[in-house]
């Protein structure tokens, strides 16, 4: 018992951050251009 | 404004402004540099983001920069753009990534309840078992109420008119499962069905989450197409200065300028100019109509030959263009009253699985069981028949079948127009840009030989005249290699001329002969003339698409606003009656006559003229060479210069809506077999979770099977 305690609100902890972040990445417009975000990688930023 | 200095004084930077170019070529890393490095370059621009997505770039700028400067500054770098309207709030966007936020919610909480109660199934006991309930109630109930509220929202809005959809059973049988559970959990009871409910909801939500994304793929691939019609127009005002002045700030009496290649801002009357206009959209003619001074023009016109100046007489909601657009939204209102599969289903579906969740209640009672486990057993009878797999069974097959059609260059832009599509009876055919190309294509290219040949491709790549381009492209097919050329030079409204090893060539204007109905140029080596007429070339597999919409059971019918004559040649090469000198009200009126006689119409049509029966007709296709307004209204656009899109889609269509009423069912043979064990009171949640699982599985394997249906 006392281990479920522990585990059960880590485990529950890991899965809201991975909720949150999700949240955070859609409000930041990260799936907004899924195409040019894995074209930006190649670009070499000759003038940043 | 009038009063301006003509140099601007330098303006600070926080005063800048953004605007919205369509930009279609994009599709490398490499253009991609190219535009956000190469633009900040350009005075006046401080930055550029390009979305791959959209093939859009957003340019920050000084204010004093106009769109036309911004699109020559992409001219510069090698890009074709178009400047777009303000895009506004893009609703449907908004309303997919709040779908999309539901669904992350409701799968965190059916991953993390589904864990509590796999160790409730596998017998845990007493004091961990309540623990474990009164958890997962702590996490279902805030997920009910917020992923479920798309369901809730739709379905009092379908109760309030008194009809009920799809939504209604999935929103009871949800809140009855939930307050159950919730009940079971405080008096200490051995099941709680929250595991059920979440789960129902994520599986839903996945459904209408792949339905949304659909749509909003089809439609990004729409608008990246779609050129925008001169937004604005350079106005002269009393000293001989030009403005830039957006559309709807024109005003009858202002005079625009309008140079060769733009399109006229707003309807008007030519003052100065001899010039050609292009009003196919309009007409569906291909041929420019020559306008002088005096003549009376419309908004929308292209301008393809000189620069004309135009006195503004009707601007904004006057236009003939703003009528056409008032008579669509007229015949596109009896489209939306079309009902769809699975809400015609959930119309005798919902009642019934009411009525039996209320008769074993009953029964139950009458049998002396008690209310608690009367109520039990009718909310295990509501869960297993929610149409869990039901929700799934239409938008996964419009989905796939969807994606494969896209593949093919098929753009859908809802799931419901696959169903419409399906449902068609006769096909209306337009003429000019949808039976044929609509653009000229130079023929008797043959009669040249190959020194010649080269040497007019040379000629061509020099010029982007649209007779030009058509020239080029139709070299450049029968790799035909440019010859080398001294001194090119292009004279305006006269053609281009150069040497060729030291023989002076040329292409231009026909001299003799006056053209009445065709486009012609004229090429001379030397003193050899030859005069290369051009016509709008039939679409390569026109007739072969039309003999197969025959033999799929449907009538064809061409419906144009060209002349009688110019359809005899079509109407012989298609074997189908050919209807002429038809104005966009009469195309309507078509639609309306064939309708009254009990046809389903598919129009397939490519002209703002066709804009008002594409509206009307039950199901409707456009090219992607199509007016933006066409494209807008029409249920499906197709890319490329085939025909066979057409009839590849009916066909996938007609595939999809077998495999979706198999679906159906699939979903009710399942549910004849699950509901007897739930009035019988032997379905716990464990047999919930699998039974639901299980069949949503078996509706997914069904549907993906129409992954090759665009063959």
């Amino acid at each position: 018992m006392t281990g479920l305690t522990l585990l059960i609100p880590l485990a529950l902890g890991c899965g809201l951050m991975g909720l949150a972040a999700f949240f955070w990445a859609m409000r930041s417009g990260q799936f907004d251009d899924m195409q040019g975000a894995a074209m930006r990688m190649l670009d070499d930023g000759e003038e940043g | 404004m009038a009063t301006r200095a003509l140099l601007p004084e330098p303006e600070p930077r926080v005063d800048t402004r953004e605007s919205l170019l369509a930009v279609p070529g994009i599709h490398c890393a490499g253009c991609m540099a190219k535009i956000e490095n190469g633009l900040p370059r350009v005075t006046g621009i401080e930055s550029a983001r390009v979305n791959m997505d959209a093939k859009r770039v957003a340019i920050r700028h000084d204010p004093a920069l106009s769109p036309p400067e911004l699109k020559a500054a992409l001219a510069r770098l090698g890009f074709e753009a178009e400047p777009l309207a303000d895009p506004g709030v893009d609703v449907a966007a908004a309303e997919n990534r709040s779908l999309l936020r539901a669904l992350a919610v409701a799968g965190f909480a059916a991953m993390n309840i589904m864990l509590l109660s796999v160790s409730v199934w596998s017998g845990a006991e007493g004091a961990t078992r309540q623990m474990f309930h009164w958890l997962s109630a702590l996490i279902a109930l805030p997920t009910v109420a917020y992923a479920g509220l798309p369901f809730f929202r739709s379905a009092w809005a379908a109760l309030r008119q008194r009809r009920t959809n799809m939504d209604v059973p999935i929103s009871i049988g949800v809140l009855l499962t939930t307050g159950m559970s919730l009940y079971e959990t405080a008096t200490g009871g051995a099941h709680a069905w929250f595991d059920g409910a979440v789960m129902l909801l994520f599986f839903l939500l996945a459904g209408r989450c792949l339905d949304g994304l659909m749509r909003s793929r089809a439609r990004a691939g729409v608008a990246a197409l779609l050129k925008q019609t001169a937004p604005g127009a350079l106005v002269l005002d009393g000293t001989g200065q030009s403005r830039w002045t957006k559309a709807d700030a024109l005003r009858p009496g202002m005079r625009m300028l309008v140079a060769a290649g733009e399109r006229l801002a707003a309807d008007g009357r030519v003052l100065s100019g001899d010039s050609g206009l292009d009003i196919s959209f309009l007409t569906g003619e291909s041929a420019p109509v020559r306008v002088r001074t005096g003549d009376a023009v419309q908004a929308g016109a292209l301008n393809v030959a000189a620069p004309l100046t135009v006195e503004v007489t009707a601007a904004g909601a006057d236009t003939v263009i703003a009528d056409i657009a008032r008579l669509m939204e007229e015949a596109g209102q009896g489209k939306s009253r079309y009902v769809r599969l699975a809400d015609r289903a959930a119309r005798w579906y919902a009642p019934c699985v009411h009525l039996l969740a209320a008769l074993s209640f009953a029964g139950w009672m009458i049998a002396g069981a008690g209310l608690h486990q009367s109520l039990l057993i009718a909310v295990a009878v509501l869960l297993i028949t929610c149409p869990c797999a039901l929700g799934l069974a239409v938008p996964a097959a419009q989905v796939v079948a969807c994606g494969a059609l896209m593949r093919q260059g098929v753009l859908v832009k809802d799931g419901s127009a696959l169903e419409r599509l399906a449902e068609t009876t006769e096909a209306v055919f337009d003429k000019t840009g949808t039976l044929t190309l609509g653009r000229p294509v130079p023929r008797h290219l043959d009669r040249l030989d190959a020194e010649d040949r080269s040497i007019l491709l040379a000629l061509a790549q020099a010029s982007r005249h649209p007779l030009s381009t058509a020239l080029r492209q139709a070299l450049e097919a029968q790799g035909v290699r440019p010859a080398a050329l001294g001194a090119i030079r292009e004279v305006p409204g006269e053609g281009l001329f150069a040497e060729h090893s030291g023989v002076p060539v040329s292409l231009a204007r026909p001299r003799s002969l006056i053209t009445l109905f065709e486009l012609a140029s004229e090429y001379r080596h030397g003193a050899d003339v030859h005069l290369l007429p051009f016509t709008d070339a039939i679409r390569p597999d026109a007739a072969e698409t039309l003999a197969a919409l025959r033999s799929a059971g449907l009538k064809t019918l061409i419906a144009s606003g060209d002349r009688p004559e110019a359809l005899e040649e079509i109407a012989r090469a298609t074997g189908t009656t050919a209807i002429g000198r038809l104005r966009p009200a009469d195309k309507l009126a078509l639609i309306d006559r064939l309708k009254a006689q009990g046809q389903k119409v598919l129009m397939v049509g490519d002209g703002l003229n066709d804009g008002p029966a594409l509206a009307a007709g039950h199901a409707s296709m456009a090219p992607a060479s199509a007016s933006d307004a066409s494209q807008l209204t029409a249920d499906i656009v197709f890319l490329g210069d085939r025909l066979a899109p057409v009839a590849i889609a009916l066909r996938a269509a007609r595939r999809t809506v077998r495999v979706v009423k198999q679906n159906f069912a699939l979903a009710i043979g399942y549910n004849a077999l699950a509901v007897p064990l739930a009035i019988a009171g032997k379905v716990t949640p464990l047999v919930a979770a699998v039974a639901m699982s299980l069949s949503s599985l078996v509706v997914i394997a069904n549907a993906l099977r129409l992954k090759g249906a665009a063959k």
